[in-house]
């Protein structure tokens, strides 16, 4: 049952899991953004068309979507312990957390741009908007619904990538599910944890939706 | 660069440059593509467009005439050729030099191009935004255009929330937002029904003869050229067929595009 000693590896468990998730989602959109928005506009035809950049940056997103993750959290050890100072631990598990996500938003960022109507980004030219301008008044406000759907798909693929983050002792739920519920046959915590992810990405959907919805006017609103 | 020759000095009337043409286009040529496929949109295009007249450019789909226009504030690159704004010869500035000519030239599109997550209000404060004027001023300048095309009630709705009238309203109120010297309007009417073709029309002329603003626009439309229009231009592959007069082109075309062009809008009505 649901006693004392359960909760009280599940509440830390779930902490962990929502610092690794936060905290890689932070530094993924910081980085997958920009590489999102460079892939986009160095595209021909877009406002500062370069096929070198375009390539190197789509390759660039490419290689990382094409890594497992449990494969590059090992490969990359050297570079966490650069960066935080060590290479086991929940911060520790942020680095290649974030590292995955940073192609994984960079592509959904591309995607959302793309929606962007060339028409709309033309006028703004055609009043004298600089690239810049562009970029932070037109392409981002314009697709932000789906910026912030693309969010929240990042955030529940990290939920689930941090759970193969125990695997360098990062803690969180999907550890715990391991070395409790599977390598100690507790059935108990295999269940909660499972029913505690569960809830976790349903309520983090929902919020998505739900912000996604309220920036949305590109139709009426009924 | 620009401020010797007097774009950026003398406002409003625009008749101020006295003899000489507002916008000018030498030899203009443009080809899209390469070798096969290679489509030559402008074989040699010169027109002069005289301060404070409206002036129109007719002809069939694939004509070349949005490329014209978008050759004006340079959204296309002439391949050779000229194009003088107010005298400036501008077919080769870049960066900021464009950006401040194109500041001086308003555009209307077919599709509108408003931006969607934007208010009617926010869409006509954008341009000043982008030229930096204060929040006060570009919201006070804006409700003050909504008010001129006739929308200051719907300042704070979304484009999705208007009709298609409307958001061409949205439109021109935008366009005019940067106090330019000239309008550029790309089939302003083509997705507009009759009864709105006609207020958004009137709307036009109404700002050409307060404003003294020069305008060009881009149609297939007859009867709209003969609305606002007083010179014309028909555009037939690429190439000027016929300028002059509005009745002059249409009453006796001279040559076989304009008459094509007379023949389809008298069936067509």
């Amino acid at each position: 049952m649901l006693n004392q000693q359960v909760l009280q590896m599940l509440w830390p468990a779930l902490w962990e899991t929502l610092y690794m998730v936060a905290g890689s989602v932070f530094f993924g959109h910081l980085f997958g953004i920009p590489l999102g928005v460079l892939v986009v506009v160095t595209s021909p035809g877009h406002i500062l068309p370069n096929r070198l950049v375009h390539r190197v940056a789509g390759v660039i997103v490419n290689i990382g979507r094409s890594i497992p993750f449990i494969i590059l959290m090992v490969a990359i050890i050297p570079f966490t312990r650069w960066v935080v100072g060590t290479s086991i631990g929940t911060t520790a598990a942020i680095v290649p957390l974030s590292v995955a996500a940073v192609p994984y938003v960079a592509r959904l960022v591309e995607t959302a741009l793309h929606e962007v109507d060339m028409g709309v980004i033309e006028a703004a030219q055609s009043m004298g908007a600089t690239p810049w301008q562009v970029i932070y008044k037109v392409l981002l406000p314009e697709s932000l619904p789906s910026l912030v759907l693309g969010v929240t798909i990042t955030t529940i693929s990290l939920v689930s990538y941090s759970a193969m983050a125990g695997a360098i002792g990062a803690g969180g739920l999907g550890d715990l599910a391991i070395r409790f519920g599977y390598q100690r046959f507790r059935g108990d915590v295999m269940l909660y944890t499972v029913v505690v992810l569960v809830v976790l990405v349903q309520v983090i959907q929902m919020l998505g939706n739900f912000i996604a919805r309220r920036v949305d006017h590109r139709h009426p609103q009924s | 660069m620009l401020h010797g020759n007097g774009f950026l000095n003398h406002r409003g009337n625009g008749f101020a440059s006295g003899g000489l043409p507002m916008l000018r286009l030498e030899n203009v040529h443009k080809t899209y593509g390469r070798g096969a496929g290679q489509v030559q949109a402008l074989r040699g295009v010169s027109i002069d467009v005289m301060p404070g007249e409206i002036f129109g450019i007719i002809g069939l789909s694939g004509a070349g005439k949005s490329t014209l226009i978008r050759c004006i504030n340079l959204l296309e690159r002439p391949q050779s050729g000229r194009v003088y704004i107010d005298g400036v010869d501008v077919t080769d500035f870049k960066g900021k030099a464009l950006r401040t000519v194109r500041r001086h030239i308003g555009m209307v599109f077919q599709h509108f191009n408003l931006l969607t997550n934007r208010t009617a209000l926010a869409n006509v404060t954008f341009p000043m935004e982008i030229v930096g004027v204060p929040r006060q001023e570009r919201e006070r300048r804006a409700l003050e255009l909504l008010e001129f095309v006739g929308l200051r009630a719907k300042a704070h709705r979304y484009p999705a929330e208007l009709s298609g009238g409307e958001k061409q309203r949205v439109g021109i109120a935008r366009a005019l937002a940067t106090e330019p010297r000239i309008l550029l309007c790309d089939e302003p009417t083509s997705a507009l029904d009759p009864e709105t073709t006609t207020s958004f029309l009137n709307l036009l002329k109404d700002i050409n003869r307060r404003l003294g603003l020069t305008i060009v626009m881009v149609t297939h439309q007859m009867h709209v050229v003969r609305a606002v229009c007083g010179r014309v231009a028909v555009l037939d592959q690429g190439r000027v067929a016929e300028l002059g007069t509005v009745s002059q082109v249409f009453d006796a075309p001279r040559t076989e595009a304009a008459r094509r062009l007379v023949k389809e809008a008298a069936v067509g009505a």
